[in-house]
């Protein structure tokens, strides 16, 4: 897997091979082109959105100052990453609401893309706006899916409207007086999944789309998916001109090229994404934060927004502090710990972190959240004195904290050595503004 | 080249060129990454056929066809299953695969074969996974072994192996809870079932297999790898040919993780599953 770190060391080498000089030439372009198509291929971006990228960026490229603050394999990433942002729409995109309500969104997709219970997250989130969603059960197919949405919309209490098997295009129709009578002001509409090529089935949605007229179609898409991406994509917008797409299971390691694919095949915006299983995993989507997915660069951003979300102001004002005084110690240690913790758990962060995604499964055996546990029961056997500055801990304290920890003293050595790492990746995290921003604080992270 | 042409017509385009130049093998590359097998592993068939038309002194497409064929044919590794019983086949998968609708063909695949067959209801997870399996039950009229929802699978499955002792059953098939592969506990989940299935049914025969998408693309690859680093996977049922997706993402599966294909899905009907035929999968794509 082409991993962030080894494209650029990739291109690294690429780079250090040609003589320096203050303009990318054609020939560095087409080199690194060659890793870049690579890495968007791997990340499952269509063969035929990848080569059209490739050239029109190459174009780009050629003849660019190289900037005093980046090196050629940072200017061609910036580049590429730029323009990926620019082709997935750049800015985030929001629902359309209806001028008269209600407003109607009409959920569709192949089977297993994830759409029942994308409807029920997007009906928690709109509930939560204060909105009065109505969920309308229209997979007549699937065994049990009416059940399945039944179930969601108990968990969150949100009606669920359904008429069994009955033809969907009159439950639809139904549906929609039932939200007038009960004021209900937005219907989100669950569709069986099909096929792009089940004319019957797709039929079936286009009489459903005449009948009530959404002002939301969304297509639903697993962001796993493959190069298949385009021909789904494009069959569901020939057929009932989408208003906008979903991806969905963004929380695997996937890459998501396919939204690259989607984007600049049917041309309509990318609203949410899909980050978990549960119905709070909802998130709005974040062109530069796909692109950097997509090069393999972590996501940092999202790790950012976490992390600011996982802290209280007071704690963050307190640690900020401490940082700034240098004084962060071993109890503030087990405090991070807590706040990885609300995060999602390290594997979460991490997964996030640049060069770090796809590798993860190797780390595992190392990043077991029960290291976690441990390394608290190694702070807790340290003293008040030891806890504070661990500076202090020489070999015969090891020894003693590792017995009371129970552990080896490869294991405190361990923590103290992390403990530093952690500390300087904290400052970071913390305090964004202090290295020029969210962006200037990826690029120093990125560690080019 | 429009984007949206069908494989076939790309590789036939590919093939109406008389010369094994670049132009050719440029294009045999966007038909080989097309179909989701990945670059590296274009690129290595590539290489094998080009190795194998200068061996062999061939100069036309025709015969370079042929040669294609033969290379994506070997490079599936294809073996006869052989399905001793008792035997518990557990299936696993990341959510939306088809894993459900699966079990329900993999019974009647069973039925046909006049052995009995019992379900598990092991998702207890998804809202609604028991009465999805419930219902197929019903259908096929098998029995299936289940308990509410959020209860421990392990315990599920400990149940269903007293019954299907009792009941001398041919095959129990398992449903598990559809997890991505990045969620730990429901992985170590998976191991407590199947650690139950050995220490209680030591006798039986086991088949652990994972149920992929054709439509997903390198992720496939990232999901075996984790399965299998939490139970053995002993084959692969390659679900959803029947879209336009050409499942390329098995070669890498097959040669670096030497997991073989059993079966392959191609619709939501019960008769829709076959056992792996590695000549019409290739013919599928060259078609």
């Amino acid at each position: 897997m082409a991993l962030f770190s080894s494209l650029s060391e990739r291109l690294n080498h690429i780079f250090s091979k040609m003589t320096k000089h203050g303009k990318l030439t054609a020939l560095e372009i087409k080199e690194a082109m060659r890793e870049i198509r690579v890495a968007l291929l791997e990340a499952d971006v269509n063969f035929k959105v990848a080569k059209d990228f490739i050239a029109k960026v190459s174009e780009l490229a050629v003849g660019e100052e190289i900037l005093k603050s980046l090196t050629p394999t940072q200017q061609v990433i910036k580049i590429v990453r730029d323009n990926l942002i620019e082709l997935m729409g750049g800015e985030n995109q929001k629902l359309n609401v209806s001028p008269k309500p209600p407003t109607i969104i009409m959920m569709c997709g192949l089977q297993g893309s994830g759409k029942t219970t994308m409807c029920g997250k997007l009906a928690l989130k709109l509930k939560k706006e204060g909105k009065k969603p109505l969920l309308v059960a229209c997979d007549i197919y699937r065994p049990a899916a009416i059940d399945q949405l039944k179930v969601l919309g108990k968990s969150i209490q949100i009606d669920v409207f359904e008429r069994g098997t009955q033809n969907p295009v009159k439950t639809c129709k139904q549906a929609l007086e039932y939200a007038e009578k009960f004021a209900l002001d937005t219907v989100i509409i669950d569709t069986a999944g099909r096929l792009q090529i089940d004319e019957k089935l797709m039929d079936e949605l286009k009489e459903i789309k005449k009948a009530i007229n959404p002002t939301e179609i969304l297509l639903v898409i697993d962001a796993m998916i493959g190069q298949e991406a385009v021909a789904v994509s494009t069959a569901f917008n020939d057929a009932l001109d989408v208003t906008g797409v979903v991806l969905t299971k963004i929380d695997g390691d996937t890459r998501g090229g396919a939204a690259l694919s989607i984007r600049s095949v049917i041309g309509k915006p990318i609203k949410f994404v899909g980050v978990g299983e549960k119905l709070t995993d909802l998130e709005p989507f974040y062109p530069d934060r796909m692109a950097s997915r997509i090069l393999g660069m972590g996501d940092v951003l999202t790790l950012i927004d976490k992390a600011q979300e996982a802290v209280d102001e007071k704690t963050a004002k307190e640690m900020e502090r401490k940082f700034r005084e240098n004084s962060f110690d071993l109890n503030d240690y087990i405090e991070q710990v807590n706040s990885l913790k609300k995060m999602g758990g390290l594997k979460s962060v991490l997964s996030m972190m640049p060069g770090i995604g796809g590798k993860l499964k190797q780390l595992e055996d190392q990043i077991d959240d029960k290291m976690l546990e441990k390394n608290k029961a190694i702070i807790q056997s340290m003293t008040a004195k030891e806890r504070l500055d661990p500076s202090i801990i020489n070999g015969s304290r090891r020894a003693r904290i590792a017995k009371g920890a129970g552990v080896q003293v490869s294991d405190v050595n361990q923590l103290i050595k992390q403990f530093n790492q952690s500390k300087e990746m904290m400052r970071m995290m913390k305090n964004p503004k202090a290295y020029g921003g969210k962006m200037a604080m990826m690029r120093k992270l990125m560690g080019q | 080249m429009g984007i949206f042409k069908k494989f076939f017509e790309k590789i036939k385009y590919a093939f109406t060129k008389t010369e094994l130049n670049d132009d050719f093998y440029d294009e045999l590359e966007s038909v080989l990454i097309s179909s989701d097998m990945g670059v590296e592993t274009a690129l290595d068939i590539m290489d094998e056929l080009k190795s194998v038309c200068k061996s062999k002194l061939i100069k036309d497409v025709e015969r370079a066809q042929v040669e294609l064929k033969n290379i994506l044919i070997e490079n599936l590794h294809s073996v006869e299953p052989n399905f001793e019983c008792p035997l518990v086949i557990t299936v696993v998968g990341v959510n939306g695969v088809g894993k459900t609708t699966t079990i329900a063909k993999m019974t009647k695949f069973f039925q046909n074969k006049k052995k009995s067959v019992m379900l598990v209801a092991g998702d207890t997870f998804r809202a609604a996974a028991t009465e999805q399996l419930s219902n197929w039950a019903d259908r096929l009229k098998v029995k299936v072994v289940k308990q509410g929802e959020g209860a421990d699978p392990a315990s599920v499955v400990f149940d269903a192996i007293s019954s299907a002792k009792a009941k001398k059953t041919d095959v129990l098939i398992v449903d598990t809870a559809g997890r991505l592969h990045t969620k730990v506990n429901l992985m170590k989940e998976l191991e407590k079932i199947n650690n139950i299935i050995s220490r209680e049914y030591p006798e039986a025969k086991r088949l652990n297999l994972i149920v992929l998408d054709a439509s997903i693309g390198q992720n496939s690859i990232a999901q075996v790898k984790a399965f299998k680093d939490s139970v053995q996977i002993d084959g692969i049922v390659l679900t959803k040919l029947d879209g336009t997706a050409k499942g390329g993402v098995v070669y890498p599966i097959i040669n670096e993780l030497k997991v073989p294909i059993i079966f392959t899905g191609f619709g939501e009907g019960v008769d829709d599953l076959e056992l792996f035929n590695p000549t019409s999968f290739v013919e599928k794509i060259l078609m």
